[in-house]
C-alpha cells in the first residue's frame, strides 16, 4: 500500500518540469550553438574536401589517360615521320647522287671533250709546226741540193725553169 | 588474454558497486540489527511516538521502525528511485543542494538542506519555517503555528489511511511530544497519482537537477573539446574525442534523421542531437551506483513529459496543410465515416504520440532501476536484514549474477531507449513535414 503512495516519480512536479525546461533549453542552446554547429561544420566541409578528392583524382587519372593516348599518338606520329624523313632523306641522298653523277659524267664529257679538241688543236699545231719543219727543212735540202746543183749556170736556169712549172701544177 | 582480463575487470567492478549498494542500505537501517550501536535517540523518538499516539490520536508508527528481520525490498527501491532535496553520498555524509521552497500566504523560503540537520535516512532535526526533512524530502507542517522560526524535531512517524477509497500515507513529524501533519510538495496529477496541490510548492536544486546540470556540464565539455579539435585541426584526420563523438553525429544524422525527416532534415539536427544526448547521458550516469550517478531522472516522469512535449510543440511548429489535412479530414473518405470515426482517432492519436513517448522512456528506466535495486535487496531479503551472515552470502551470490546481467541489460536500454525517443521525434517531424503524394488521390 506504501507503494503507490510513494510511488512520486510518476507525479509531475513543477519544480522539475521547470528546471528540465531550463537545464534542457539552455543545453540545447548552448550545445547547437558552441558543439554541434562547429562539428557539423567541419564535418561537411571534410566530406566536401573527401569528394573533391575524390573528383580530382578521378579527372587526374582521367587526364592521365588522355595524355598517355595523345603521347602514343604523338609517338606514333614521330615514328611516322622519321620514317618519312629517313625515306625522303634516302631519295634526297639518292637524287643528290644522280644528280652529281649526272653533273660528273658531264664534266667528264666535257673534260674528255677539250682534251680532245686540245688533242686536235696539239695535233693541228704539230702539224702546223710539222709542216713547217718540214717546208724548212726541205728548203734546206732544196737550198743544198740547188747550190750544189746550181753550181754551174745552166743547171740554174734548168733548176728554175722546173721549179716554176710545178708550182703552177700545184 | 586481454578480452579474459577485461571480464575479471567487470565482475570485480560490479561486486564492488554491489558492496557500495549493500553499504549505503546497511547504513540506511542501523536499527534494523539489534546488536549494533542503538541511537539512544531514535528509540526514544520511537517511544515518544508511541506514547503520543496513544494520548492524541493515531499518529501512526515511527517511519524508520523495521521489526527485526524483516526488509522491505520494495519500498527500499522506491525510495531510491525518487528524487530527493539532499544527496546521500555515503554513511551520514550528504551533498546539501539548495532549497527554493514557495508556499503560498508565506512567500518564498530559501535555504539549504544543511539547515534542516539531516542525520540517518536524510531525517532533519530541526525545522525551518514551518519546513523539515524527512527521508530527505522537503516536507511542510500543516499547523501555521510552525510557520516561522526553528523547531526541534524528536521523530517523524507515518500512518497509513483510507480516503476517497485510496490509501494515502500520512506523514508527521513529533514537537515537543506531539504529532504534526505533514504536507508533502506540491504536484500536479490532480490527485490521480496520490498527490495534488497542497500548502506548498518545492522548486528546489533537487538530486535530479543537479544530476541534469552535471550531465549537461559534462556533455557539454566533451562536445566543446571534439568541437574545438574539430575547428583547430581543419583539414586534417579527426583525432582523439573528435574521433569517438563525431560516429554518434553522423549515425543521428544518416541513420535518424535524414531517413526520418527528409530533405529539410538539417534544421532538426540540434535538437535530436541534444535530446538524444541528454537522454542518453543521464541514462548512462544513472546506471553509475553511487555518487554522482545513480539518480533516476530520465525514470521521472516530470523530465520525459519536458522532452515529449518539446518534440510535440516542434511537430506542431513544423506542421503543414497536407498533415493537418489528413489529420482532421482524411481526403477520399465519406464524411460520416471521417465524422463518426477517423477524425476522432486521428485527434486522439495526435495527443498519443507525445504521451507514449514520454511513457516509454520513464517506465523503461524506472523499471530498470527497480529491478536492480531489487536484486541488491535479494542480500537483506536472504539474510533476514542483517540478522542471517549465510543467508547474506546466500544473497550476495544470487545478486551479483543477476545485477551483472541486469545491468548489462540496462547498459543496451540506456542507448535503446535514447535511440528509440530521437527516432520517434524525427519520425513525428518527418509525418508534420509531409508532402502530399500524387498517388494518393
Amino acid at each position: 500500500m506504501l507503494f503507490l503512495a510513494d510511488f512520486s516519480v510518476i507525479k509531475p512536479d513543477p519544480g522539475l518540469l521547470i528546471w528540465t525546461t531550463v537545464i534542457f533549453g539552455l543545453f540545447w542552446f548552448l550545445m547547437s550553438r558552441f558543439a554541434f554547429k562547429p562539428i557539423a561544420e567541419s564535418l561537411k566541409k571534410r566530406e566536401s574536401d573527401i569528394q573533391y578528392s575524390l573528383d580530382e583524382a578521378k579527372r587526374v587519372r582521367e587526364e592521365m589517360a588522355n595524355l598517355q593516348a595523345e603521347n602514343e599518338k604523338l609517338l606514333q606520329q614521330a615514328r611516322e615521320e622519321r620514317t618519312q624523313m629517313l625515306k625522303e632523306a634516302k631519295e634526297a641522298a639518292e637524287e643528290y647522287r644522280a644528280e652529281k653523277k649526272a653533273l660528273a659524267d658531264q664534266e667528264y664529257r666535257r673534260k674528255v671533250e677539250s682534251a680532245l679538241q686540245d688533242i686536235e688543236n696539239q695535233k693541228l699545231a704539230a702539224m702546223v709546226a710539222l709542216q713547217n719543219q718540214a717546208g724548212q727543212l726541205a728548203v734546206e735540202i732544196a737550198e743544198k741540193v740547188l747550190r750544189k746543183e746550181l753550181a754551174d749556170k745552166s743547171a740554174q736556169e734548168a733548176y728554175a725553169k722546173n721549179l716554176a712549172e710545178s708550182i703552177k701544177l700545184n | 588474454m586481454t578480452a579474459i582480463r577485461k571480464y575479471w575487470i567487470a565482475l570485480i567492478f560490479s561486486g564492488l558497486s554491489l558492496a557500495a549498494f549493500a553499504q549505503h542500505d546497511h547504513e540506511h537501517h542501523p536499527q534494523q540489527t539489534g546488536d549494533q550501536h542503538e541511537q539512544p535517540n531514535q528509540t526514544d523518538h520511537a517511544q515518544t511516538a508511541a506514547a503520543a499516539g496513544g494520548a492524541h490520536g493515531d499518529c501512526g508508527h515511527p517511519i524508520d521502525e523495521v521489526k527485526e528481520g524483516e526488509f522491505n525490498a520494495g519500498e527500499t527501491a522506491i525510495h531510491h528511485i525518487a528524487d530527493a532535496n539532499a544527496v546521500h553520498i555515503f554513511g551520514n555524509l550528504y551533498l546539501h543542494l539548495p532549497c527554493i521552497l514557495y508556499a503560498p500566504g508565506h512567500g518564498w523560503t530559501l535555504t539549504t538542506t544543511s539547515a534542516f540537520h539531516p542525520h540517518h535516512h536524510g531525517n532533519g532535526e530541526v525545522s525551518k519555517k514551518g519546513y523539515v526533512l524527512v527521508h530527505g524530502n522537503v516536507m511542510r507542517i500543516k499547523d501555521p503555528a510552525f510557520a516561522a522560526g526553528e523547531y526541534n524535531i524528536e521523530g517523524y512517524t507515518h500512518k497509513e489511511i483510507e480516503k476517497d477509497g485510496k490509501t494515502k500515507t500520512i506523514y508527521s513529524a513529533l514537537i515537543n511530544g506531539e504529532c504534526k501533519e505533514l504536507d508533502p510538495k506540491s504536484t500536479l496529477d490532480g490527485g490521480i497519482m496520490g498527490g495534488g496541490i497542497t500548502s506548498f510548492y518545492d522548486y528546489s536544486i533537487t538530486r535530479n537537477v543537479f544530476t541534469m546540470i552535471l550531465t549537461a556540464l559534462l556533455l557539454f565539455f566533451l562536445f566543446r573539446v571534439a568541437a574545438t579539435t574539430a575547428m583547430r585541426r581543419e583539414g586534417q584526420a579527426p583525432k582523439g574525442l573528435q574521433n569517438f563523438l563525431e560516429p554518434f553525429y553522423t549515425f543521428i544524422r544518416d541513420d535518424v534523421a535524414r531517413p526520418a525527416i527528409g530533405p529539410k532534415y538539417e534544421k532538426y539536427m540540434p535538437f535530436l542531437l541534444s535530446v538524444f544526448f541528454f537522454i542518453l547521458g543521464l541514462n548512462l550516469i544513472g546506471q553509475i551506483p553511487f555518487f554522482p550517478g545513480s539518480a533516476n531522472v530520465t525514470g521521472n516522469i516530470s523530465v520525459t513529459i519536458v522532452l515529449a512535449l518539446i518534440t510535440f510543440v516542434i511537430m506542431l511548429l513544423s506542421s503543414n496543410k497536407h498533415f493537418w489535412e489528413h489529420t482532421l479530414w482524411m481526403p477520399g473518405i465519406p464524411p460520416v465515416l471521417k465524422i463518426l470515426i477517423l477524425t476522432p482517432v486521428e485527434i486522439l492519436g495526435l495527443f498519443l504520440r507525445p504521451f507514449t513517448l514520454l511513457l516509454r522512456l520513464f517506465a523503461n528506466i524506472t523499471a530498470g532501476h527497480i529491478v536492480i535495486l531489487c536484486f541488491v535487496g535479494l542480500i537483506f531479503i536472504f539474510g533476514k536484514a542483517g540478522t542471517s551472515v549465510g543467508g547474506s552470502i546466500t544473497g550476495v551470490l544470487a545478486a551479483i549474477p543477476l545485477s551483472l546481467f541486469m545491468m548489462a541489460l540496462e547498459l543496451l536500454v540506456a542507448f535503446l531507449q535514447a535511440f528509440i525517443f530521437t527516432m520517434l521525434s524525427a519520425t513525428y517531424f518527418g509525418m508534420a513535414l509531409e508532402e502530399p503524394h500524387h498517388d494518393h488521390h
